[in-house]
């Protein structure tokens, strides 16, 4: 790809922010434990049959989901034709872990779109939940940690692969959730969410299964290692600093609009006031005859 | 006519002009220049120029100090910009775009950002100056609409400023465009899609301009050529002529005791407003300086360089084009074929016709509002809003326009913000700039006549004390107070205004025609411009008010001096 | 000044001056500030100035401190996630010119005296002998000149400098070239093209679509349904195969072939498609592969890309002025302010599997201009 020729070899000495060792260690620490907890359970449940997860599964969807989506995932028609909640007969067990994990499924009422909230479900429950909705057909499995996971990469790997998902990134994804990722406006009501600050491992899902009424971008749209660009670059976003101050909502030209007024012309006004005031007046006459 | 030859011949003798004998190096200096430019004479009448003091004589000024302030911090970017759309690599610090390619422009943008110490700072200082420089000239403008401060004879100055705004808005998207990032480049291509709406000529037009098809390679260095000789040399111009006329016309003043039309009361030009005005100088740059600092600004690294493919959620231009922005945005999908030619009224309606009809309606406002009242007279004491309920109404209903008119232009971010459909806000939009404006119109006509109202009322009864008096009878009646003399006076301190021509009195004068018709129109828009109007009381009136106020005061006093509060307030 | 006579109504259409309700009472008497009186607070006054113009140079100082210490370019200081560099000058460099504003601001309000004095106003106009002295000399001076007895003279030189116009005008002229058929092609139509090459005549491969950014033509089977593509010609990638030369598709080229050839692909369920009318007349049902539709990105409003897609409506909207389009209905308008359906481009398959556009877009893509569908290719 001609954009990425890099001629440039030389390596930054960019400085992360104090606290990005202590950010460093606890993602360190969250990932060994998520491995420990995605892992040892695994290697328990080899005995125990998958069936019996999937039958778990079954019984939290019937008390949790079904009610919109149907007893078995057909999903469920509204009286008028259109659909109250969709079927998951082919969405995979990569959207149940994506809207489970993110809290934005079970909706808490219906509407537009599901908003992100608490999670409900405890990662066993989720995970019963995926393996049942996984067996309803085809659809993305769960991925796999090192497809979206940057932390094996040297640092030249990392940095070539930040600029790849820099284009990527502008060229798929910023139409919908802005460049700095904090989300749009879409249409009727509905709205693109901001991607800052999520977990790898949900934005990966969120591309592979087009959660509400995004697309997908499968492997054959843009292979996984070019996700793994965007998210790289997403990280990279969340490390730098502020290079030029508080970033107003990173919502371009309104916020600084808005800011401009309120802020700028708000305080020199002020000022302006100040110095036309009248100034406070003493009662006693001066000693000397006046000038 | 006649030149004084009087003093040619000392100033050309042969005695030196510097007197002797201990002479001051500040005097020697002094007159040297002055034997050469004429200083003293100019000098004498200025130095103690009076200016009122008042906050709102304030606001043109903030215009003028970041106006400073962005030649000075423009300049600095001249240093490093490079207004060239030549594709390189770039190679600078900004990890996440080493190797992309993109514009000289862009590269030089990013090397002021990231290796030029304090160039962020000196770009957001630039840009954030850029934004206060026109809102600080908008809300000079309404200040000075709304106090009748355009009336005659600054009516040309008014002109000027006007004409200023539209200058600083077109300064203002040329410097948007110049960094040729994504943002940027995106409104580079709605310019184009707006020229390229104009009748018979805009595709060429748009070929010409961008020297060949969109994007070309030559916009970049053509808008720079604009943004730091051509419109910055015609700012300047017509700065200096605003300055000028505002000196020659000298400036204007509320109306108070011993304030007339005759005189301008207020502080002298050196110390006093020459400190004020330079003090506010150096506030507004440092103003500026802490926005710049503290607040991101248009960051150019994150929008990645222009490409024509791609887009952002939040594209939007800068907040003075905001307006016409969200005109596009509300406008229905209008658009003709007809004889094989294509009429994209959804284009020009908002952006070719909607602009310039504005500048057009403020640039005759002041000419409009002489010929339908009919007065020619000088003017340099201010009106209150409130006393021109028609004039205040006006552009109330010209500013609610375009405050809709803009948030139209912010209508996405309206939607994620307070979780509202775009589809809605804009079928709302779409009725609210016709009826908002009328609404406005009506509401604020009524405020003003009901506060004139409410002057009248304080001039013939007396101000509410909120001493509250019980009667023996068990009634309450509150203690109104004569005002203090000045306020009085203040209050009163404005015109009568004229009685309306009588449309039977003109069809009478025996006019015919066209001028019949003219006349005709005018009176009746003269009749509904002060109708219902509260004039000030004549002198029976006061007389009579005061009187008998005074014996209601007295009544009461005599009320509370036998009454059952006794206790109450004992002066008076 | 106190008996000044009756300023505020004037000679009003012949109208009588009605007398005013209040007498001006003229200029209140002078009143004394604190500093003014009493020397302690004066001296207070004083040293808060100077105080303040002495925070103003350390203010100063700390900025060049900041300036030589805090590192950019590769090596940013960071302080609480900010960029130290620019926060840190922003704020000595506003402190610095905050203090000398407040302190001068200070100075006047309570140092300086404060009379206020009285100047008068005279009337904009000139008085009638300067005016009638004025007409005189434009007079004397016109009839000098004799412009108004030789009406030759005068006219042949407003002529002759009206005339002048005429090149201002001209010397535009190679501002840029004129738009020809420029505006009715996009680079899709190099596919397929027939072209001869050493004395052959050579059909050219059809063009594929190629993944924007990554750079990677595009397998029909690669796609699922709801996928969104951002896509491009081959050729901007791969100019050899299309024998171009590489120079005609970098930089300025690059740009201009983007701003039009960019395209939305989408797949969706066949069924949900309705094939509308291609230009011709013709029924557009073969102009998508198993659902898989393309479209140009440039909305027809005033031209901004467009890919905010809704997977379950396949409703494309622009983030520009949110032109909303239908793509499963021939790209029709269903809310917003363009006039006009987005264009489509025709797609097939190739041998190898490959989506390729059948020819180029049968209508001008972007923003309308006059004289559109004045051109019939």
């Amino acid at each position: 790809m001609r954009l990425l020729n890099r001629s440039a070899g030389r390596l930054s000495r960019h400085r992360r922010g104090p606290l990005a060792g202590l950010m460093l260690l606890v993602c360190g620490l969250l990932l060994t434990g998520g491995l420990y907890a995605a892992l040892a359970p695994a290697q328990a449940d080899t005995d125990q049959s998958q069936e019996e997860l999937i039958k778990e599964g079954r019984e939290l969807f019937l008390v949790g989901c079904a009610f919109c989506h149907g007893q078995n995932g057909e999903g469920v028609l509204t009286q008028s034709g259109t659909q109250y909640g969709p079927a998951l007969t082919d969405v995979g067990a990569a959207a149940v872990d994506f809207q489970v994990g993110t809290g934005r499924m079970p909706m808490a009422q219906p509407g537009v779109q599901a908003p992100r909230k608490e999670v409900v479900y405890s990662e066993e429950e989720s995970d019963a939940l995926e393996a049942f909705v996984g067996s309803l057909g085809t659809g993305p499995a769960v991925p796999d940690e090192e497809l979206y996971s940057t932390d094996d990469l040297s640092e030249s790997e990392y940095k070539e692969l930040v600029t790849r998902g820099s284009q990527i990134f502008l060229a798929n994804c910023t139409a919908c959730h802005n460049f700095e990722g904090s989300g749009g406006a879409m249409p009727r009501g509905g709205y693109a969410p901001k991607i800052r600050g999520v977990d790898p491992k949900y934005v990966y899902e969120a591309m592979l299964t087009g959660p509400q009424s995004m697309d997908t971008f499968s492997d054959g749209n843009i292979p996984p290692e070019d996700k793994k660009a965007v998210i790289a670059y997403l990280e990279t976003l969340d490390d730098s600093p502020s290079y030029g101050g508080f970033t107003l909502g990173g919502l371009g030209p309104v916020s600084e609009g808005i800011t401009a007024w309120l802020v700028g012309i708000g305080a020199l006004v002020g000022f302006a006031v100040w110095i036309a005031a009248h100034t406070t007046r003493s009662s006693e006459k001066k000693d000397e005859a006046e000038a | 006519m006649s030149v004084d030859v009087s003093k040619v011949a000392t100033t050309n003798g042969s005695e030196p002009a510097t007197p002797t004998k201990g002479a001051q190096r500040a005097g020697t200096i002094a007159t040297w220049a002055d034997e050469r430019l004429g200083l003293g004479t100019a000098m004498k009448k200025n130095i103690r120029k009076v200016f009122p003091d008042h906050w709102s004589f304030m606001l043109g000024e903030i215009a003028l100090w970041s106006f400073v302030v962005l030649l000075l911090t423009g300049v600095f970017l001249t240093l490093w910009f490079d207004p060239s759309m030549t594709e390189v690599q770039y190679d600078g610090s900004y990890d996440p775009l080493r190797g992309v390619h993109m514009s000289s422009a862009m590269a030089s943008t990013l090397e002021i950002s990231f290796d030029v110490r304090g160039g962020l700072l000196m770009r957001q200082m630039h840009h954030w100056a850029a934004m206060i420089f026109i809102a600080a000239m908008m809300i000079h403008l309404l200040r000075v609409y709304f106090t009748g401060a355009f009336r005659k004879p600054r009516e040309l100055n008014w002109v000027i400023g006007c004409l200023l705004l539209l200058l600083g808005t077109i300064e203002g998207f040329t410097g948007y465009s110049l960094p040729d990032d994504l943002l940027s480049g995106t409104g580079v291509r709605a310019a184009d899609g707006f020229m390229k709406a104009s009748p018979v000529i805009g595709t060429y037009m748009s070929f010409f301009l961008f020297g060949g098809e969109f994007p070309g390679d030559t916009i970049i260095p053509r808008f720079y050529a604009m943004h730091i000789l051509l419109i910055p040399g015609l700012l300047l111009a017509l700065i200096a002529a605003h300055m000028l006329l505002l000196v020659y016309h000298k400036h204007t003043q509320w109306p108070g005791p011993g304030r007339t039309e005759q005189n301008v009361v207020g502080y002298p030009m050196l110390p006093v407003y020459a400190a004020k005005a330079g003090g506010f100088f150096f506030i507004v740059f440092g103003m500026i300086a802490l926005m710049g600092g503290l607040f991101s600004m248009n960051p150019v690294w994150k929008y990645g360089p222009y490409d024509p493919s791609k887009v952002t959620a939040g594209s939007q231009p800068d907040w003075y084009m905001g307006w016409p922005d969200g005109l596009l945005r509300i406008i229905p999908a209008w658009e003709t074929h007809i004889w094989g030619v294509t009429l994209s009224w959804n284009v020009m309606i908002p952006i070719l016709v909607m602009p310039p009809l504005m500048l057009m309606v403020l640039i005759a406002l002041p000419f409009l509002e002489s010929w339908i009242t009919g007065d020619k007279r000088e003017h340099h004491l201010l009106q209150r809003p409130r006393n021109a309920p028609t004039r205040t109404a006006i552009m109330v209903a010209l500013m609610t326009f375009y405050g809709l008119s803009w948030a139209a232009g912010g209508n996405d971010i309206i939607a994620i913000k307070m979780h509202l459909s775009i589809n809605q806000i804009t079928y709302f939009l779409r009725a609210a700039v016709f009826i908002g404006p009328v609404i406005a119109f009506i509401i604020t006509r009524r405020w003003c006549i009901s506060l004139q109202r409410h002057d009248a009322e304080k001039l013939l009864h007396g101000y509410e004390s909120g001493v509250l008096v019980r009667s023996p009878e068990g009634g309450y009646a509150e203690k109104h107070l004569p005002l203090p003399l000045e306020k009085a006076y203040t209050l009163t301190a404005r015109d009568h205004d004229p009685e309306p021509e009588k449309v039977e009195q003109i069809e009478a004068s025996g006019l015919e025609g066209r001028k019949l018709r003219v006349r005709r129109l005018r009176a009746r828009l003269q009749a509904l411009f002060f109708a219902d109007n509260v004039q000030k009381p004549t002198v029976e009136e006061l007389h009579e008010a005061q009187h008998h106020a005074e014996h209601e005061l007295h009544e009461l006093e005599s009320q509370i001096a036998a009454g059952p509060n006794r206790h109450g307030p004992a002066d008076h | 000044m106190s008996d000044a006579p009756d300023t505020h109504s004037g000679d009003h259409g012949g109208e009588l001056a009605l007398p005013e309700p209040i007498a001006d009472p003229g200029l209140p008497a002078h009143t004394w500030r604190p500093t003014d009186v009493d020397p302690a607070k004066e001296k207070r006054a004083e040293r808060q100035v100077a105080g303040l113009f002495a925070l103003s140079a350390l203010s100063t100082i700390a900025f060049v401190v900041a300036y030589f210490t805090l590192d950019v370019g590769d090596n940013w200081h960071v302080v609480a996630g900010f960029g130290a560099s620019t926060m840190a000058l922003g704020l000595t460099l506003g402190l610095a010119l905050l203090f000398i504003g407040v302190g001068i601001i200070h100075w006047a309000r309570k140092l300086m005296a404060d009379h206020e004095i009285i100047e008068m106003r005279h009337p904009a106009r000139s008085t009638d002998e300067d005016r009638e002295a004025a007409v005189d000399a434009l007079n004397t001076g016109l009839a000098e000149s004799g412009i108004g007895r030789r009406p030759l003279i005068r006219n042949s030189l407003l002529g002759a400098v009206g005339l002048l116009g005429v090149p201002t005008v001209v010397m535009l002229r190679d501002l840029g070239p004129l738009p020809g058929d420029k505006l009715y092609h996009t680079i899709w139509g190099r596919g397929g093209e027939t072209i001869t090459r050493d004395g052959q005549q050579v059909t050219l491969p059809k063009m594929r679509i190629s993944r924007d950014a990554i750079g990677t033509p595009i397998l029909a089977s690669d796609l699922e349904i709801g996928d969104l593509v951002n896509a491009q010609p081959e050729v901007l990638y791969n100019p050899e195969r299309y024998e171009v030369d590489p120079t005609e598709v970098e930089g300025v080229h690059l740009q201009v072939h983007k701003s039009k050839a960019s395209l939305i692909l989408l797949r969706m369920d066949p069924r949900d498609i309705k094939p509308g009318k291609a230009k011709d007349g013709s029924s557009r049902e073969n102009w998508s592969v198993d659902g898989i539709v393309a479209y140009s990105k440039i909305c027809t409003h005033v031209g901004c890309p467009i890919s905010l897609n809704e997977r379950t409506t396949h409703h494309l909207l622009c983030p520009c002025h949110q032109s909303t389009f239908d793509l499963a209905d021939s790209g029709k308008v269903v809310f917003g302010p363009a006039g006009r359906p987005l264009p489509q481009l025709p797609l097939e398959v190739d041998e190898e599997g490959y989506l390729v556009a059948q020819s180029d877009f049968d209508e001008p893509v972007g923003p309308s201009f006059w004289e559109r569908d004045y051109y019939e290719r």
